[in-house]
């Protein structure tokens, strides 16, 4: 008789697909996962409590390093909490932009998704699309606030600038190209053979399990439960914008797959929409210099493109948060890895950790 | 004596020269054995070098981007500069790795990497060595290929290594039954296992117009065989890191890199030799024809590469044995009964 053993294999810190410094301790019998521990912290940088030293308006940059590749959703998230908090009434010209650029963002954000899913797939010709397509919308935000991924854009009372005449001729024409772009992304790997073999039926996760574990965002709304805070509690004007919430039926990496793609479609709607009604004037509230809101809590929440992310701030009447909480989507949709991933193979351990789109400087805050 | 052409015209005029100088024809001929040598060498050698920098370019082709164009016009001298980097490079050995399997598993991949090009038909008579079993030759010189790289596995002493190299055994293995079985469909109808022979029979009808499916399940294995993507498994990038390779750096990964693309080449070739009708075409001379259509089977497993997505390890397996060798199979069978029914006829 044969005797075997299982062996452990740190999959990263150092690892090409592991999206980040994220670890994983793989307990594996031949390719065969018995478990999958997410060990985080390599990118940990104490940014709630940095926040207890910093007034509310020095801690918008550093919602920008959070989640770092929709960090507009980020700012937007903040600001809205403490405008929650002081009751601050932004301009409308400055909601429709937040709208736009979160928007935006998420299309970009799940344009990463996809071409990071692909290259951990093996299909590196994926990935290089994916960045193409997103470098336009970057150059919008460009325009809009100078940066490229850490805009701090948006601010306490609207919008830190107007946008630059260009930038509406340029958006047009971003979202006439939009469809085609994601038709042929859809042909090149919708349609591929292999990977909806690679994704169709792995890493499954019923939408109970998904509840229980508080999963959000595509990965809980690919598991069929309908649940996307734009619709359930809308937040700014979302209440005035057409769009539907793409559901998944069964909860499989395929499922988290197609409702990002299919999300992209109605963040498009969503933009082309606001465009149509975005009013002019101004896109800045007058506030007051230094923000000292109420002794109290307040919670508020939006949907990010990896789920939902709620701010949660105590004050004690002061310049500085008395205490600062981020609920991160990533952080809390990754404790479903191990398992998910258990009695899966190797290779769907990528599949897995690529479409729940943990991404690790949301993980490690 | 038949008309000389290209490079068998290169060889006589190399024998004549050594004709005047060695005073015994044994030796000329040793020495014009050691040139053949130096020149499959040579040739292999320089197609690693060319083959990567394509490889770069018809990705950057493929993704849109420009590739390597700094060094030398065009980016021509990048794979040369690689190479002086990579022979320049700290040669690092693991702790605890098996020292001589360790040394051993990059040059034992590359030594039947390299001997399968003796039976290579570049040109009409331009062939090393017109084995009367050339085909069968190249066949069992590939398969030492797989024992290389789970002794890389084993002896790099680490995990993904290991992984990889049980990987590799699994899929060469699986993969070399239909592979083996989809040639012997061109060994029935050509008679012989002989490349010329082989080459020569597909002076009217290439193979692939006979044999589509056994091209199919040819190009499908041969990829497999060469661990390029969909089946790349092996070094399996987002997986395994580079499996066997992780842990091999400067030439001795070179080695490996060098093997690849020797072995890339080889693949082709043989599908050109079998299917494509080798070096049979009008006008242009045999040699021309030949690497024409080398570099389209090159371009063709490039193209796989840069756009298919990594098969999973059981569906590779499933995909082999309950797919492939099926195929092969009946490719067998129903070229046999064609042949029959053919001859009957006639």
């Amino acid at each position: 008789m044969l005797k075997t053993e299982t062996f452990t294999l740190n999959m990263g810190p150092q690892h090409p697909s592991t999206h980040g410094v994220l670890q994983v301790v793989l307990e594996l019998d031949g390719e065969t996962v018995v478990q999958a521990i997410p060990n985080m912290g390599y990118l940990h940088r104490g940014i709630e409590k940095l926040a207890e030293s910093r007034t509310y308006a020095q801690f918008i940059p550093y919602t920008d390093r959070l989640d770092y590749v929709s960090s507009m959703g980020n700012n937007l998230g903040y600001c809205q909490t403490v405008e929650k908090m002081i009751g601050i009434k932004v301009p409308e010209r400055a909601e429709y932009l937040r709208i736009i650029m979160t928007e935006l963002n998420r299309i970009a954000s799940h344009l990463i998704f996809m071409g990071s899913l692909a290259i951990d797939l093996g299909a590196s010709t994926g990935m290089m699309f994916g960045f193409r397509s997103r470098e336009r919308i970057l150059d919008l935000f460009d325009m809009a606030c100078g940066a490229r991924q850490t805009y701090t854009y948006i601010r306490f009372g609207g919008v830190s600038a107007d946008i630059p005449s260009e930038f509406i001729p340029a958006l047009q024409r971003f979202l006439a190209d939009f469809p085609a772009m994601l038709d042929e992304y859809h042909r090149l790997l919708t349609g591929n053979e292999i990977l909806y073999h690679r994704l169709k039926n792995t890493g499954l996760i019923s939408g109970q399990r998904a509840l229980e574990i508080g999963l959000t965002g595509p990965a809980l709304r690919a598991s069929g439960v309908d649940y996307d805070i734009r619709k359930v509690e809308p937040y700014g004007i979302y209440d005035r914008f057409d769009f539907s919430v793409p559901l998944g039926q069964v909860g499989d990496c395929w499922d988290r797959y197609i409702v990002r793609m299919e999300e992209m479609k109605q963040s498009a709607s969503i933009v082309t929409q606001a465009l149509e009604q975005m009013p002019e004037g101004t896109v800045m509230a007058t506030i007051p210099k230094v923000l000292k809101p109420p002794a109290g809590e307040v919670y508020h929440s939006i949907e990010n493109p990896r789920g939902e992310l709620g701010f949660y701030i105590v004050s004690d009447g002061g310049t500085n948060p008395y205490r600062l909480h981020v609920r991160r989507p990533s952080f809390i949709n990754l404790q479903v890895l191990n398992e998910t991933c258990q009695g899966l193979l190797i290779g769907d351990v990528v599949a897995v950790l690529a479409t729940l789109d943990s991404l690790m400087g949301e993980v490690d805050c | 004596m038949q008309e000389i052409t290209g490079l068998f015209k290169i060889a006589e005029i190399l024998r004549d020269i050594l004709g005047r100088f060695l005073p015994n024809p044994q030796l000329v001929d040793i020495c014009m054995s050691l040139i053949n040598i130096g020149a499959i060498f040579t040739i292999i050698s320089l197609t690693a070098v060319v083959l990567v920098y394509t490889e770069r370019k018809v990705s950057a082709f493929m993704q849109r981007r420009s590739g390597p164009n700094r060094v030398g016009p065009g980016g021509t001298l990048q794979s040369v500069a690689d190479m002086i980097k990579l022979m320049a490079k700290e040669d690092i050995m693991p702790a605890g790795a098996d020292k001589w399997m360790w040394i051993l598993a990059p040059m034992l991949l590359f030594i039947p990497a390299a001997a399968v090009f003796v039976v290579f038909p570049f040109d009409n008579k331009a062939i090393f060595a017109d084995l009367n079993i050339g085909i069968f030759y190249f066949i069992a010189m590939s398969s030492q290929s797989v024992l290389p790289f789970l002794m890389a596995g084993w002896a790099s002493n680490n995990k993904y290594s290991l992984v990889g190299g049980m990987r590799t055994v699994a899929q060469m293995l699986s993969y070399e039954v239909p592979m083996v079985l989809s040639i012997l469909g061109i060994v029935m109808l050509a008679g012989s296992m002989r490349m010329s022979t082989i080459v020569a029979a597909q002076q009217h009808t290439w193979f692939i117009v006979l044999q589509p499916i056994a091209f199919v399940v040819y190009v499908i294995t041969a990829t497999a065989e060469i661990n390029r993507a969909p089946f790349d498994l092996v070094e399996g990038e987002s997986e395994i890191v580079a499996g066997p390779f992780t842990e091999y750096t400067g030439m001795r990964w070179a080695l490996f890199f060098l093997a690849e693309y020797a072995n890339l080449l080889a693949v082709s070739v043989i599908a050109t030799t079998l299917f494509l009708g080798g070096w049979n075409g009008p006008w242009l001379p045999g040699w021309v024809w030949f690497f024409l259509k080398v570099g389209g089977m090159i371009f063709l497993f490039m193209w796989f590469r840069w756009t298919f997505p990594r098969l999973r390890i059981d569906q590779l397996m499933s995909f082999g044995w309950k797919v492939l060798l099926p195929l092969a199979l009946l490719n067998i069978i129903v070229t046999g009964i064609g042949m029959y029914i053919y001859e009957f006829f006639s």
